[in-house]
């Protein structure tokens, strides 16, 4: 039962894995895994199961949840196991409980307990074991619990313990940076531990921490490029050379690190720049690991503060990498391209060819990479290629999280660059057309907006020369079927705004194309509503030029059905256009007037032309209003209030009866609560701060969940929404819907107004920089992501982009941060570091350097003996890592004359390989018989016998073809 | 690095380490979509796939596909020599390492992917480091084998 097949484990279990791998379909396998549970729920449950049953059963848990199966039900039996005396079940339970449970899961502090335990035990593997766990185990609250005793195994004598630690650590300041700030200085210390794989893991967390903050580890550039020096010098010792280049992932973490230190600094950058040099010069560009190390230098190259010959050496790199016949690598230097022509554009030139034929690879990857950097270099010149490029490409693909991100970097690239009003709109339709229901909602705002304020140009002619163009391709586009809901609003939107402006369609066509749009689209309440909006300006347009008005009778129908609506935002809209339709041309002229979309909204916050009413009503005997904060009795409902500002999706109970849908609307509800409300709280009253402070933590939520199209479309809302009523502030009324359907983007609107126009102005600001600036905006903010690039216009105004987040109280401390950052990143250009100022360099140099030293005789000691070592082995030893492996046994042997230590596992993994062949031989009962089988290597009877073997269980070779299943590295 | 994946040729999963939270439902949507498109790709293209925000990095050894999931900026091609360092200590340890031996032993490969990656970072770059640990814990494993198993006998004869 015990050993079969030479696996270890028993019959049942292999042959499960057996018909597992026999199932034909998901749906047998399926089947068959859910019978397994079945029996591992019941045999689980059963009393007094020898351990090494357990063992088996929990590792057949874990087969089952690999498998994507729930086997939650055996959590419990694994956390008990890791409580187990024995290493072996102890192992296997943590194995389990890693795989098994997330850091938050309940049973988590049922392993605290063990886990303190076991870091605190004799036996180095126990606590190795322990650390994997704490590693993935370990939350936020339970971090203080372990924290003490993973310092101290930070100066555990086997550097495998403080390997594990450092990584602990690490994963705590991941999870939670506060409750290990002060163990920072632990981590410096361990870069000098004397073992280098100690060194190499600390490397990590320190790149995290200088990500965050460059400044306090500028003193650190020495070592690391001390480090980085010894490495690329072989000072390390031959166990972590990697296909014959010394230490290469350790060298990626240092080149990443010092890019990052030498960002925008130009003292530190000129620290690095003979370090990068002899690196890049010693690079095994055959190698897939040396190309690795190019690639990551001329990423760090071109973080650096430039440097001319650095450059060309990066170019020269990059060119190779093009003209690759390997899709990896080509990929590679589009990837670089894209990084490297932010500090030098003109690289790009030499490479069109090899940019152009990449465009054309069959290869998706390789493909969209093409695009990337495409959306890099674009400029006004080549935007119109470019973006039809980008479209077709669009058109071609059907994966939704792509398609998002092209369409919008369409939209972007086509704000930034048009050449022509004209083909901004066209480009727009067809991004919509094929991707609207993806773009971001507000980009479709963005585009009423451009239509309504026509670039903001002077010219009128070219304005309404371009709306009457886009009037006319939308009548053309609307009859199609299947257009996305958000285009069909901007449709519906210019052609109640633009429809009748230039004479040339009759009224009665644009509303009977409209009722149309309504009602093919009839389960949609957002097309509805704009079409009912739409309908209203035409008609009461037609109204206030003093023209008779006919309804068609299809729109008669629509509004009678809009007006029964279950919708109260469309009951609202249709009882309106009802009441505007009736009233004289005088006062429709004033509700909605012509073209006025773009003229802004005073608002009164003070609300003063209220102040005779509510003298008229406390004359009257009204009680005079309290604030809210300064009432005893609701004390705790105010508390609540501002709870739910924070979590309202999360609470569940809400102490007003309903959210009131007139926010902005003091004009009304105030004076008429103010009078009825002598017995107790006015409840509407009330409401009306919480609005307020709904509004100013709004934009804060739009600022953070979509950067993206951040300051371009801070003025849209109100445009659109609020527009038709600015010179009509009193008959406010018709304000209310209006909030009903954009609610609080348009109280943002009124409330930040001023802010608004300050942003407003920035974005003009930003319509006339010149692509050049925009690109060495580029290039400044690292242009990794897009909104960064954003940030960049308007790092432009900081100050007063500034002044106008902190008018949006607490929620734009993003905004604000992010702004710094800006201005940090800034400094990149100018020489003057402004903020490296207070950090004076040469001071903290003179500690750095002596435990470095120190690591460095280690390191030659270690050096020395690895020479001994390689001596004896070098006789047998290939140059090729590969044929190494067939050699293993020879060199084995020949290592234990140096290294006793090596030998013992060569011996014990020999002496298993051995019984292993034994063992399967005869078990696979085939003629073969090799039992003085010596050779490790990859040899045809090994995998033959493995074949053989994997017949007899039966399991389903990958291909019939048994040489298929040859070994992985053959 | 998000999570590490190996599947084979046919779409089974034959490992799957986890770094970064995901419940077992978006796991075999996870699973299900990444071999929909890495299975499917041609062998000249190259070994990268966008997915979601991220990189998925694959590598094909005979029938197995090994994946690993990056972030954007990271360094595919060092990825890439991740897993190949990977391959090669699993190769070293079973000795020529093929599919089946990480089917029926793929506990053995948590343990050694535990000794090469913590929370998805590189932990250990040098091979003979990794085998000694794993060396060291099967030894262990071994003799708390025999002793279990001279217990055995002496309670068997004991009780005769």
């Amino acid at each position: 039962m015990s050993s079969q097949g030479g696996f270890g484990q028993s019959k049942e279990f292999l042959d499960l894995v057996k018909s597992i791998g026999e199932a034909r379909s998901k749906a047998e396998e399926d089947r068959i895994v859910l019978r397994e549970v079945e029996t591992l729920k019941r045999r689980i449950a059963e009393p007094e199961i020898p351990k090494r049953k357990l063992k088996e059963y929990i590792l057949r848990l874990v087969y089952v949840e690999m498998l994507g199966h729930d086997a939650s039900f055996g959590y419990i039996h694994a956390v008990k196991m890791t409580h187990d005396e024995s290493l072996l079940l102890k192992r296997t339970g943590y194995l389990a409980v890693t795989l098994f449970l997330n850091e938050d899961h309940d049973l988590i502090i049922l392993i605290v307990n063990t886990i303190q335990k076991d870091l605190k035990s004799d036996n180095y593997l126990v606590v190795c074991a322990a650390l994997n766990a704490v590693c993935k185990l370990i939350n936020e609250e339970t971090i203080p619990a372990v924290l003490p005793q993973v310092v101290e195994l930070l100066g555990h004598p086997k550097e495998a313990v403080r390997k594990k630690a450092v990584m602990a650590l690490h994963r705590f300041y991941q999870r939670s940076s506060s409750s290990v700030t002060h163990l920072i200085s632990n981590f410096r210390k361990k870069l000098c531990d004397n073992d280098p794989g100690v060194m190499g893991a600390t490397l990590c967390p320190l790149f995290d921490l200088i990500t965050i903050d460059v400044n306090s580890y500028k003193d650190l550039v020495v070592s690391f490029v001390n480090i980085l020096k010894q490495v690329a010098e072989r000072r390390l010792p031959k166990s972590y050379d990697y296909h014959q280049m010394p230490a290469p992932f350790i060298q990626i973490k240092l080149l990443k690190i010092l890019s990052v230190l030498g960002n925008g600094d130009k003292q530190a950058s000129e620290q690095m720049y003979t370090v990068l040099g002899d690196s890049m010069r010693k690079c095994d560009s055959t190698s897939n690991i040396g190309n690795a190390v190019l690639y990551e230098c001329i990423c760090c190259v071109s973080s650096l503060h430039p440097n001319p010959k650095l450059i060309e050496s990066a170019a020269d790199a990059i060119s190779k990498f093009l003209k690759s016949d390997s899709h990896n690598l080509k990929y590679m230097g589009i990837d670089a391209l894209g990084r490297l022509i932010k500090i030098s554009p003109e690289i790009a030139e030499k490479h069109q060819l090899a940019v152009i034929d990449c465009l054309e690879d069959p290869d998706d990857t390789l493909k969209r990479k093409t695009f990337e950097l495409l959306y890099k270099m674009t400029k006004s010149s080549n935007v119109e290629v470019i973006v039809d490029r980008m479209i077709d490409y669009m058109i071609s693909i059907n994966d939704n999280h792509y398609k998002t991100e092209i369409a919008s970097r369409c939209v972007e690239l086509g704000e930034q660059f048009a050449p022509s009003n004209q083909w901004f709109i066209q480009t727009m339709n067809k991004v919509f057309e094929h991707a609207g229901d993806l773009v971001n909602i507000k980009v479709a705002h963005n585009l009423m907006r451009l239509i309504a304020e026509g670039f903001g140009e002077d010219d009128d002619t070219a304005d309404s020369q371009l709306r009457s163009s886009a009037v006319e391709s939308y009548l053309r586009i609307i009859g199609e079927p299947k257009l996305p809901s958000a285009f069909l609003q901007v449709i519906c939107w210019v052609l109640g705004e633009y429809g009748t402006a230039d004479g040339r369609y009759s009224p009665s066509y644009i509303t009977g194309k409209l009722c149309d749009v309504a009602e093919a689209h009839s389960s949609d309440d957002m097309v509805k509503a704009y079409a009912v909006t739409a309908l209203m300006k035409i008609y009461s347009f037609e109204i206030a030029a003093g023209r008779k008005v006919e309804m068609l009778p299809e729109c008669q129908s629509l509004i009678e059905e809009v007006s029964a609506s279950h919708s109260t935002d469309l009951q609202q809209r249709a009882y309106e256009l009802q009441a505007v339709i009736g009233l004289n041309a005088h006062a429709v002229g004033n509700i909605m007037p012509l073209d006025a979309s773009c003229e802004d909204i005073e608002i009164d916050k003070s609300l003063s032309f209220l102040d005779n009413y509510v003298q008229q009503a406390l004359e009257k005997g009204a009680q005079p209003y309290i604030p809210e904060s300064e009432r005893s009795g609701v004390l705790n409902i105010s508390n609540f209030r501002s709870q739910d500002q924070h979590e309202a999706s999360i609470h569940a109970l809400r102490f007003e009866a309903y959210e009131l849908p007139k926010p902005s609307l003091p004009s009304r509800t105030t004076p008429v609560t103010l009078a009825s409300s002598t017995e107790l709280v006015p409840v509407p009253e009330p409401s009306y701060p919480r609005e307020v402070h709904q509004a100013a933590s709004v934009p804060s939520l739009t600022d953070t969940g979509s950067s993206d199209l951040k300051l371009r479309l801070d003025g849209v809302q109100k445009k659109w929404g609020r527009s038709t009523y600015s010179s009509a502030p009193s008959t406010s009324n018709s304000d209310s819907h209006r909030t009903g359907n954009g609610a609080t983007p348009d109280v943002v609107a009124s409330v930040n107004s001023k802010a608004r126009e300050v942003s407003y102005a920035s974005r003009r600001s930003q319509v006339e920089i010149s692509p050049e600036k925009q690109k060495l905006a580029a290039s400044l903010f690292g242009g990794t992501t897009k909104p960064e690039k954003k940030q960049s216009s308007s790092g432009h105004k900081v100050s007063k982009t500034n002044s106008h987040a902190t008018d949006k109280s607490h929620g734009a401390k993003g905004a604000i941060s992010s702004e710094t950052h800006a201005v940090s990143t800034t400094t990149l250009q100018p020489p003057p570091d402004l903020l490296d100022l207070g950090e004076p360099i040469i001071t903290s140099n003179a500690p750095s350097v002596d435990p470095f030293k120190q690591l460095e005789g280690l390191l030659d000691l270690t050096q020395d003996t690895s020479v001994v070592n390689s001596g004896a082995a070098g006789a047998t030893k290939a140059p090729d890592i590969m044929s190494l492996y067939a050699e293993m046994p020879t060199s084995g042997q020949s290592d234990s004359v140096a290294n006793p230590l090596s030998s013992d596992i060569y011996d014990a993994t020999l002496i298993s390989g051995l019984s292993n062949a034994t063992n399967r031989t005869s078990h696979g009962g085939n003629t073969i018989m090799q039992p003085t089988q010596l050779s490790k290597g990859p040899n045809p009877k090994g995998s033959l016998e493995k074949d053989a073997l994997v017949r007899q269980l039966g399991v389903n070779p990958s291909s019939q073809n048994p040489n298929l299943f040859k070994d992985l590295l053959g | 690095i998000h999570f590490v994946l190996l599947i084979s040729r046919q779409g089974k999963v034959r490992l799957t380490k986890w770094y970064s939270p995901y419940s077992q439902k978006e796991r075999t949507k996870v699973i299900r979509e990444l071999s929909g498109l890495i299975l499917t790709r041609g062998p000249k293209l190259c070994n990268f796939v966008e997915w979601r925000g991220f990189k998925v990095v694959y590598k094909r050894y005979a029938s197995l596909y090994f994946c690993m999931c990056i972030d954007q900026d990271d360094n595919e091609l060092e990825v890439l020599e991740i897993i190949h360092h990977f391959v090669e200590i699993l190769d070293r340890y079973f000795g020529s390492v093929c599919e089946l031996d990480l089917i029926f032993n793929f506990h053995k490969a948590y343990y050694i992917l535990d000794e090469l990656l913590i929370a998805g970072e590189l932990q250990e770059s040098s091979k003979k480091t990794v085998a000694r640990l794993i060396a060291a814990q099967d030894s262990l494993v071994e003799a708390a084998k025999e002793q279990a198993s001279s217990l055995s006998t002496m309670i068997s004869q004991a009780t005769k």
